[in-house]
């Protein structure tokens, strides 16, 4: 009998399990294909969710009622709000995570999750009919079909792991790589490159010695990432810190031509933001230490991430180098750091849907876009997955860079690509005032309710929050006092004699909520974390009001759609540089365009001037 | 594909020689068919040019042609120097109106593809236009600063250290994680921000030369009726250009004359007397000229420079045009026609004879020329756009200095880089990131 599902995902990683669960949440009949069904949940890299940027992609995942946040809540044995004293804006919720509880909610979600089947097995190829996707070729030959195909194959594509001169294929330590499926993108004329990333290696934690660290606590009152939660029941625990010293950077150094990237036996290039420690200490040479996080694998297990110093020096150096290192001195190593090289696929080949612009179905989503962290291919997965289910209807879901930090990541990567490995960063988003991880519901939770991804349980909890807000808002827009009348209570503002309302008098940085409540009680009445967001909402108006004219101006442009039979040559007056980069990313948009590296404001303005000519021709 | 445009470069009218100048995709291919000598790029030849449809000879021409993007525009030029008569102009401009995609240019085009073409930023761009329009040395000298990119560098020289002080900004954010140099990064923000301020506050706090070097300065001259304001314009300007009449309050409007004093353009402007006495409103007449009299107090205020100009023959000084002397004045006693000394420090003239008017111009163009004594050794705003846009930036800094939380602060430095940009049209800033990687080594 013919296999046959709405929606195929291939890989069981952050990104397909995101992807397969949005789709299942659609009603699409769902395969989740992958090697081996209790790897799913796995995480490869280091124990730890959320941060800077990425903790903000969490968060969104939420709003729109996807699966990271919640597990996250039942795993995480470390949370920290980073940045917590820097403005609302920019803190990131972050945690150490348990790899066995993460993995373990994670299968209890996706085993549970109705409409999706989870098919055990490599994928080789794809069932294709000219340039339309028609299913998948299992490794053991059985065609599963669907008209619809997400590959989530994160490193495994034709993955390579170095350790010093030895190179074993493989898509982690331990696990075969995905070859076929390689051959199969390069076969489709995909435009593939290859990209690098690295591990330090795992220790045992009974054999380090804790007395001489500093420590970090969690916070004291946990905050949960998912907004169906206000509590953590996972018990919290600490991490410790160390550094390398001068001796470590030595030994680094006499071995270096040890190390594949500096040998020539890797080609691919690696994020700036997580060097290799040879590749910290080559680069700045005259920083005397390296900061190292040893993060906990779990609750009870003993292996430790050693956070900072990832490595691909062989064996003997790694060792040696260790020694150096106070706390680590007699650690032993449960696993040996390594360095992946593995194939991805340049995003500027996708569509704003994460479908490839030239094969009709076939959407990719995760570290095959050139991405790093969980987060990030979580985030692809989702969109990904809402977007393969309405294929054939063509409806597309899409956020754009005012509404989410998945929208700007998606506009990053399918306009500028993905040089280096693509991680989120709040310094990405523009309009970072406004998209803010606190109120990632009120953004996109409404969104969410009208694409229809977004269960009952969690609209009703929306539902009620976005009441409490209304009337919230309604009452600081009501309530009214001079500065005399302020005054009479401690609450100093401008003595101008003008009347200003309780949002006007938030708007002052030094007053807060619980003052204004002892002059007017019913502000006592609402809700903690309510109140919260008002002040929040305050603190920043100014700023929203200008980010607000901007994300018109911004929305204008994104409405020039620049035709897909444009031919760049044809405008004349665009350099040969600026052609090639339009060519290579085909901007859907004006304001795409305009944010090609490379691309000038002159060249914008003489693209709009032919967009526009075109638009009078037709017209 | 872009149209080739082509216009008249050289003024209308009779002239030796016109110069018409086609840019565009088919500027040399237009050539190839008006006439069949050969053109290396960059040398004059002289060739004849001939109508395509008829045969006939339009011209023996110069002809020089520019490859991209060696041209004023960028793109593909070829600039005919013809004969400068009416006749040869519209038989080759009506030649190239027949090629194909070739039309005519609009105003400031060429200059327009220039920018769009990248060989001229904002500023540029507008100093070409001042180039054109400069009338005496003084504003050339302004206008080719600026077009050899005085204005920009200075401008984006503070973008771009506004631009490395945000990356700074925004590795405290992004990387708070990791073991930044507190200190150093501290270094980079607000004494950056503070030094920035200062150079924009003394940029702008210049007077506002440079706008008025472009625009001509504006000198006033203000004294009580028949003082001879009329008769010092129109010996100044040694044409007659006000109604000279012995008649007290004759000249009721204000009158302006262009001149070039010394390399310096000088705009001198006439106004109606100042009288001692209430004016009554009964008459129509004196409600005119109080309407003028008002204008007269009015452009003294406006005046980059007053000349007060008091009449020799009364006993003392007109005391409500001695009320405005300033720094920026100049006093001067007219009716000494017989060459006698005037009041107390006073330049004494007559307009009627003609005494003492050198002395007269060499005193205002020295004090003028003190206006823009360093002028020429920094960059000067020419423009109130320019000068908009600045006082904004300073605007954003100062909130980023006295910024509450790191995330408001990031926001105003990103405002103040975007405010400076507009002035030069260059928005496009090197990707935050790459500083913070460079300067820092980040990564866990």
């Amino acid at each position: 009998m013919k296999q046959k599902f709405d929606v195929i995902v291939v890989g069981g990683g952050h990104a397909g399990c995101e992807a397969a669960a949005a789709s299942a949440r659609m009603g699409a009949n769902t395969a989740l294909v992958t090697h081996r069904k209790d790897t799913i949940g796995i995480m490869s890299c280091n124990p730890a969710i959320g941060g800077l940027g990425k903790g903000h992609l969490v968060r969104e995942i939420d709003a729109l009622d996807g699966i990271m946040a919640r597990v996250t809540d039942k795993a995480g044995i470390q949370f920290r709000m980073l940045n917590a004293s820097k403005g609302a804006a920019v803190q990131g919720p972050r945690t150490q995570a348990d790899r066995k509880l993460y993995r373990q909610a994670m299968q209890d979600e996706i085993f549970n999750t109705p409409d999706l089947t989870i098919i055990e097995g490599g994928v080789d190829d794809l069932i294709m009919n000219d340039r339309v996707v028609e299913g998948v070729v299992q490794d053991d030959g059985t065609k599963i079909y669907a008209p619809a195909v997400i590959i989530t194959a994160g490193t495994f594509l034709r993955g390579i792991t170095h350790r010093g001169t030895d190179q074993i294929p493989a898509g982690r330590v331990g696990d075969k790589p995905a070859v076929k499926l390689g051959e199969t993108l390069e076969r489709l004329e995909l435009p593939l490159d290859r990209l690098k990333t690295g591990t330090p290696a795992r220790l045992d934690g009974q054999t380090i010695n804790w007395d001489v660290l500093e420590a970090q606590a969690a916070d004291e009152s946990p905050t949960p990432f998912s907004y169906l939660n206000d509590k953590i029941d996972v018990p919290q625990i600490e991490c410790h810190m160390t550094y390398t010293n001068p001796e470590t950077h030595k030994i680094i150094l006499d071995n270096k031509d040890l190390a594949p990237i500096y040998s020539g036996q890797i080609e691919g290039s690696g994020p700036r933001y997580c060097p290799s420690i040879e590749d910290k200490v080559v680069r700045f040479a005259d920083k005397e230490r390296h900061q190292i996080f040893l993060e906990p694998e779990g609750l009870d297990d003993d292996t430790v991430y050693p956070n900072g110093i990832s490595t691909s020096l062989p064996v003997d150096v790694q060792d040696a180098m260790l020694k150096t290192i106070p706390g680590l001195e007699n650690a032993r190593v449960i696993e040996y750091g390594y360095a992946i090289e593995y194939d991805y696929v340049d995003p500027r080949a996708l569509k704003n849907t994460l479908e490839l612009k030239d094969v009709n179905g076939l959407y990719l989503a995760g570290q095959i876009n050139g991405t790093t962290g969980y987060e990030e291919a979580a985030a692809q997965g989702l969109m990904a997955g809402l977007n393969a289910v309405r294929h054939e209807a063509d409806e597309i879901f899409t956020l754009d860079r005012a509404q989410a930090y998945i929208g700007v990541m998606i506009d990053d990567l399918i306009n500028r690509g993905a040089p280096e490995p693509y991680r989120m960063f709040t310094s990405r988003a523009e309009y970072r005032l406004l998209l803010r991880s606190d109120n990632a519901d009120q953004r996109l939770t409404d969104i969410g309710m009208t694409w229809g991804c977004v269960g009952e349980k969690r609209a009703n909890v929306w539902g009620k929050k976005k009441e409490q807000l209304e009337s919230a808002r309604a009452l600081t827009l009501n309530l009214k006092a001079t500065p005399n009348e302020l005054e009479k209570h401690g609450v100093n503002v401008n003595k101008d004699g003008k009347r200003r309302t309780v949002q006007e008098i938030l708007n002052y940085q030094n007053i807060t909520w619980d003052m204004l409540a002892d002059i007017w009680p019913e502000m006592a009445d609402i809700p903690m974390d309510i109140a919260q967001q008002i002040q929040i909402d305050a603190t920043y108006a100014g700023y929203i009001d200008r980010q607000m004219a901007d994300i018109a101006a911004y929305r204008k442009d994104e409405n020039l759609i620049i035709p897909d039979t444009i031919d760049y040559k044809s405008i004349g007056s665009l350099s040969t540089e600026v052609i090639q980069k339009l060519e290579m990313a085909r901007p859907q948009t004006l304001g795409a365009a305009s944010r090609i590296p490379g691309v000038t404001p002159a060249a914008v303005i003489a693209l709009l001037r032919h967009v526009q000519k075109r638009h009078k021709h037709v017209a | 594909m872009t149209d080739t445009i082509y216009a008249l470069a050289s003024a209308q009218g009779r002239a030796g020689i016109a110069v018409v100048r086609v840019s565009g995709p088919q500027a040399i291919n237009s050539l190839s068919k008006l006439s069949d000598g050969t053109f290396p790029a960059r040398q004059a030849v002289l060739a004849k040019v001939i109508n395509p449809d008829n045969g006939s000879l339009i011209d023996e021409a110069i002809v020089i042609t520019f490859h991209p993007p060696r041209s004023y525009t960028g793109e593909e030029t070829v600039e005919y120097n013809i004969h400068g008569g009416k006749a040869v102009r519209e038989s080759l401009l009506n030649a190239l109106s027949q090629m194909d995609g070739h039309r005519m240019a609009e105003p400031g085009e060429f200059t327009r593809r220039a920018y769009e073409n990248g060989n001229l930023d904002l500023t540029q761009a507008e100093a070409v236009a001042d180039l054109i329009h400069a009338e005496t040395e003084a504003q050339k000298q302004l206008a080719l600063s600026q077009m050899g990119g005085a204005l920009s560098n200075l401008y984006q020289g503070w973008a771009d250290r506004l631009v490395k002080a945000l990356a700074y900004a925004e590795a405290q954010i992004d990387f708070a994680e990791e073991d930044l140099p507190e200190d150093e990064v501290k270094s980079h923000v607000e004494p950056v921000l503070t030094h920035v301020m200062t150079q924009i506050t003394d940029h702008l706090n210049d007077g506002n030369r440079g706008e008025i070097l472009r625009e001509g300065i504006k000198i006033a001259i203000i004294g009580a009726p028949n003082a001879g304001k009329s008769s010092l314009i129109n010996a100044l300007a040694q044409r007659d250009v006000a109604i000279v009449s012995d008649m007290a309050g004759t000249t009721r409007d204000v009158l302006e004359v262009h001149l070039d004093l010394n390399g310096f353009p000088v705009t001198l402007y006439d106004t109606a007397g100042l009288r001692p006495e209430q004016l009554s409103d009964e008459h129509a007449q004196d409600q005119i000229e109080a309407e003028g009299i008002k204008r007269a107090l009015q452009k003294a205020q406006e005046a980059d420079f007053k000349i007060l100009l008091f009449d020799g023959q009364e006993n003392e000084m007109h005391a409500q045009t001695l009320n405005l002397k300033d720094d920026n004045s100049i006093c001067v006693t007219n009716k000494m026609d017989n060459g006698d000394t005037g009041f107390a420090d006073t330049i004494s003239i007559s307009t009627q004879s003609g005494y003492g008017l050198d002395n007269l111009i060499d005193n205002v163009s020295r004090e003028t020329k003190a206006l823009f004594e360093d002028i020429q050794n920094s960059p000067s705003l020419t423009r109130a756009r320019h000068r908009e846009a600045l006082v904004e930036a300073q605007d954003h800094i100062n909130r980023a200095l006295k910024g509450f939380s790191p995330d408001m602060i990031a926001e105003d430095i990103r405002m103040s880089v975007r405010s400076i940009g507009r002035i030069t049209g260059r928005t496009d800033v090197e990707d935050l990131l790459d500083i913070i990687f460079r300067d820092f080594c980040i990564g866990k």
